[in-house]
């Protein structure tokens, strides 16, 4: 039997062995153990359901990030921070513990705050991406972005793309949210700096500023 | 001769106000390029192979099969056969691929042999007869520390105080100095005496240095009216940057080196990679423009920087990044080393403390460290102090913002509050009682004191211990203080006014997340009386005027001092060429909101603009420096007291502390730019309730690796762990006469000592060592409720 899940899992397991990869485990858990490529097909059944498998090998993906479309080439084990970085050069998402810890890579997917080091690539396609870079309008800041210019809220900065969106995210889901409402949005979100002070400066002026 | 001076309060159009960050907008928008943004065509990704054993021999290494994986360029032995890696993680084989996840593979099928040998991770209170006196090195002994990047100071005097066991042959000095050994090293190896190996010794991890002492601490104990005894300590913990450490590296031809690196020290760099890749630091491009924290840990180009150096040259130039994954962030790059003592405080009744007597032991990696300074800013009269330092298989610690201070703030500020505690004083009047021994900055103490404890509502708030409780929650304060020097470091730029009066200023310093952008720009603004951002401001390469690096609170001081210097220079060149047009001696002019007038007349004047193009057709640039004895005054000093008060909440059920409040009181001279320093003293609180409650790099005895080398098990403070903060920055009279002086450092010495007594102070007993986990403060609870002993 071919798609047995059971056959599988053998060459996972031995990779398990050795030490399993972010990304590799980011491959079994989102195709699950039933990926076997089946010759005239892309289609798999995984626990009862049809799957789609991709790869291996560079496929073409398709996203849409700040409203422009990229058609690109990779590994369906490339994630959406390392497709936005590594073939956009768009960085204002920064990769820092790349396994869903931090929130510095934090994007908009579909309007929701996601991190984007646990996104794959082709899970983005189809969905509106939105990075920190689109925040401004022209030369005019967001008022997010002016009100931790305001409260001094980076001091490195390397985490601040990440406190940003997930800022707006935050708002955008509540408007009428209140400052702890907002602070517990950004509990997935660390600075080592410390300036979470200003950040709470900052949610303090966009809260009221909603009012 | 100019007048080099800080301009007075009424005189100052910048300096001392509120100016906001100027590379804040770039950073909220996401536009502030980080050498792990740096992104070059063709780049080639760099992974390294790291020793998943604390201590092995390496026995071989085979590249083989990685080298023929297709899109592998390039595979460099970092570390060869025969050598000892001496902590998990320790850098091996480095190898670069077209992409990242090829060079993950590549990695992998990297076969390296070692032979594991006996490790020690743990830094516990040293086996009694343990510790035994430090020996002469062997040539193993030597290469290990090299191998493993022993601060060469250490190496020095390890060296000169112990010597060698082995006969110099010419050829080692040759091969040390062939591996990048540095001359002071060399030099030291060479005068090292030579003491015959004994046979069958064995060297003891546990390194004893000799007792110091002061005074007559026999007699203190003799003549003592309360002894005071307690155990204290703080763990290794990370630095844990954001972004990581790294570079990426390029060989534009065969000669000529650039790099991109995060770093704390863009001038030093060149120098530093010169040697191990065998050209000349001339040869050297360092480039950095925004870089992402660094603490103390980000001074030296890594191993894994020259690596990436290697891997570039073997693939032809292209361009190879290294930056470390978080593991290995955690693991090998940075740590700050830990510190314990059991310690005997004398004091008369009245809380004049008349003693001090500590066992102190501690261990900063391979080396094993040394003692934290203390006792603590107060200079207890009568002292004997011991210390062990425990050389061990984790990665080699480095500085950490205000490097030994936050342990020897834990081990000195709780040991006073106890024996407060056993006195029934008040902490604040022990402290007061006590201030003599603080030396010179006991005024700024004194007077910071009475500010804290009035934005605290000290004496409103304070009870003796575990008297504030209400069903499980224990309410408590507590109170620290700290010192720092951070006098200015050497810098220097060139300053360039252009006829058309625009400004620009070179300088190959770095901005490490503190506002040295700022800085100058403020300074070179207020000086010439134009606006902030018509300073052009160029830092973070080696094109520059070489500027030390940013450590030890050392930036604002040598930047501001540098920048001031050349920009009155610059403006008095200004005023000699303008001077005729407005019919006035040069000496008669001002800069005045862009113009150029007379001071005593002031209807007088013409704009910026018009007064530089007097200058003629070509710009003046102007060298400023720091230090120039040349050109008084100094215009930085040192030495900064700080005052340091907590307010937590302990749920004795859950064993859960959180932070209520915090006030900062804090003096630095003459603050630049008052905005951005006291967000620094904000950011230093929340690292220190960070350190304070949770930080501790976790080690496995068995193993010898790192159980928490992630973000998750890392646990660093977020935002729901931020009370209400209260900065109060010390200015005016008194304070900025001093010059400016650094403030990186001063504020994150004594968030762990003020938050311990606050908890003491709630709970009614010490929690002996930092992170203040639930388990420790249950387990104090328990024996103070006579349940046995306590855990650690």
């Amino acid at each position: 039997m071919k798609d047995d899940p059971r056959e599988n899992d053998k060459p996972k397991r031995r990779k398990l062995r050795v030490g399993v990869s972010r990304r590799d485990f980011l491959k079994i858990t989102s195709i699950s153990a039933a990926a076997v490529p089946v010759l005239g097909t892309k289609v798999v059944r995984a626990a009862g359901e049809p799957v789609k498998v991709y790869g291996p090998g560079k496929i073409p993906v398709e996203l849409t990030i700040n409203g422009a479309q990229h058609n690109l080439q990779l590994e369906p084990r490339v994630t959406l921070l390392d497709a936005l970085r590594d073939q956009l050069g768009i960085t204002g998402a920064k990769r820092v513990c790349d396994r869903g810890e931090c929130g510095a890579c934090t994007v908009l997917l579909d309007g929701k705050a996601v991190y984007a080091c646990s996104v794959l690539a082709i899970e983005a396609q189809g969905k509106p991406v939105a990075t920190v870079e689109s925040f401004m309008q022209g030369e005019d800041l967001h008022p997010i972005q002016q009100a931790m210019i305001d409260n001094d809220a980076s001091q490195c900065g390397f985490c601040t793309p990440g406190f940003v969106v997930a800022l707006k995210a935050g708002l955008y889901k509540n408007p009428n949210a209140s400052p702890e409402e907002i602070q517990h949005a950004l509990s997935g979100n660390l600075c080592r700096c410390g300036t979470y002070h200003g950040t709470q400066m900052a949610i303090a002026q966009m809260t009221q500023r909603k009012g | 001769m100019p007048d080099y001076n800080w301009p007075d309060a009424e005189h100052r159009t910048l300096i001392g106000k509120r100016v906001t960050r100027v590379d804040s907008r770039v950073k909220v928008s996401g536009q502030a390029k980080y050498t792990y943004d740096y992104r070059a065509p063709n780049m080639l990704f760099g992974k390294v192979v790291r020793s998943p054993y604390a201590k092995a021999k390496i026995v071989s290494i085979d590249t083989s099969a990685a080298e023929k994986l297709p899109g592998v360029k390039a595979v460099d032995i970092i570390q060869k056969p025969g050598t000892t890696v001496q902590w998990a993680g320790d850098d091996v084989v480095a190898v670069a691929a077209v992409d990242e996840s090829t060079a993950e593979d590549a990695a992998r099928l990297i076969k390296i042999q070692y032979r594991p040998m006996p490790h020690l991770v743990s830094d516990a209170e040293p086996p009694a007869g343990a510790a035994e006196s430090a020996g002469p090195m062997s040539g193993d002994e030597i290469n290990d520390a090299i191998n493993n990047q022993m601060p060469d100071m250490q190496l020095i005097e390890y060296l000169r105080q112990y010597g060698v066991s082995f006969e110099l042959d010419p050829g080692d000095i040759q091969e040390w100095r062939g591996e990048g050994v540095s001359e002071p090293v060399l030099d030291a190896i060479r005068k090292a005496k030579y003491h015959p190996a004994k046979s069958g010794v064995i060297h003891s991890a546990y390194k004893k240095a000799a007792a110091q002492t002061m005074g007559d601490p026999d007699r203190a104990f003799a003549e003592a009216e309360v002894v005071c005894e307690g155990l204290y300590g703080a763990p290794v913990i990370a630095h844990c940057c954001l972004e990581a450490h790294g570079s990426t590296s390029e060989w534009p031809d065969k000669d000529h080196l650039f790099t991109h690196i995060s770093t704390q020290g863009v001038s030093g760099i060149a120098g530093q990679m010169a040697e191990p890749l065998e050209i000349p630091a001339a040869n050297i491009r360092v480039h950095q423009d925004h870089m992402g924290g660094g603490f103390g840990s980000k001074f030296a180009a890594d191993r894994w920087d020259v690596a990436a150096a290697r891997l570039s040259r073997k693939a032809g130039g292209k361009p190879v990044r290294i930056m470390l994954e978080r593991d290995a962030e955690l693991e090998v790059a940075g740590a700050r080393p830990s510190a314990y003592a059991r310690v005997k405080l004398t004091a008369k009744k009245d809380g004049t403390v008349t003693g001090w007597q500590s066992q102190s032991w501690g261990t900063g990696g391979p080396g094993g460290g040394g003692m934290p300074p203390i006792p603590y800013v107060f200079g207890v009269p009568n002292q004997r102090k011991e210390h062990t330092a425990i050389c061990t298989n984790i990665g080699p610690s480095r500085a950490w913002r205000a490097p030994n201070h936050p342990q020897a703030a834990v081990i000195t500020m709780c040991a006073f509050d106890d024996l407060a505690a056993r006195l029934n004083l008040d902490p604040l009047d022990l402290w007061l009682k006590n201030l003599d021994m603080t030396g010179r900055r006991r005024e700024t103490y004194r007077e910071e004191l009475g500010i804290a404890a009035d934005l605290m509502g000290w004496k409103a708030n304070w009870q003796p211990r575990s008297q504030n409780v209400a069903g499980s929650t224990a309410r408590g304060l507590g109170l620290s203080i700290h010192t720092w020097g951070g006098r200015g470091h050497e810098s220097n730029c060139d300053l360039t006014i252009h006829p058309d009066g625009s400004v620009e200023i070179k300088m190959a310093t770095q901005d490490i997340g503190t506002g040295t952008r700022t800085t100058i720009q403020i300074v070179a603004a207020d000086t010439l009386g134009l606006p902030v951002e018509a300073i052009h401001l160029h830092i973070g390469d080696t094109l520059y005027p070489p500027s030390d690096a940013s450590g030890g609170s050392s930036t604002p001081g040598g930047v501001s001092s540098s920048t001031r210097r050349a920009a009155v220079d610059a403006r008095d060149a200004v005023f000699a060429k303008a001077a005729r047009a407005l019919n006035a001696q040069p000496s008669e002019l001002e800069c005045f909101n862009g113009t150029v007038r007379v001071k005593s007349d002031p209807g007088r004047s013409m704009t910026w603009q018009q007064a530089c193009a007097k200058l003629g057709a070509k710009p003046i640039t102007i060298r400023g420096k720091n230090p120039d004895s040349s050109k008084p005054p100094d215009l930085t000093s040192s030495g900064v007291g700080g005052v340091q008060m907590a307010d937590v909440e302990v749920d004795i059920e859950t064993g859960i502390v959180q932070v209520k409040k915090m006030v900062a009181v804090q003096d630095c001279g003459l603050i630049i730019d008052l905005k951005t320093a006291e967000s620094s003293v904000y950011g230093a609180l929340a690292m220190g309730i960070s350190y304070a409650l949770f930080e501790e790099k976790v080690l496995d005895q068995a193993t010898g690796r790192m159980l928490n080398a992630n973000m998750e098990s890392y646990r660093l403070a977020g935002l729901n762990d931020i009370p209400e903060l209260v900065v109060h920055m010390m200015t005016g009279k008194g304070y900025d006469e001093r010059g400016v002086i650094g403030l990186g450092e001063p504020p994150v010495v004594s968030p762990g000592a003020a938050i311990s007594n606050a908890v003491a102070n709630a709970i009614g007993v010490r929690v002996p060592f930092l992170p203040l986990t639930p388990d420790r403060v249950l387990a104090a609870l328990e024996q103070k409720n006579g349940g046995g002993k306590a855990g650690a």
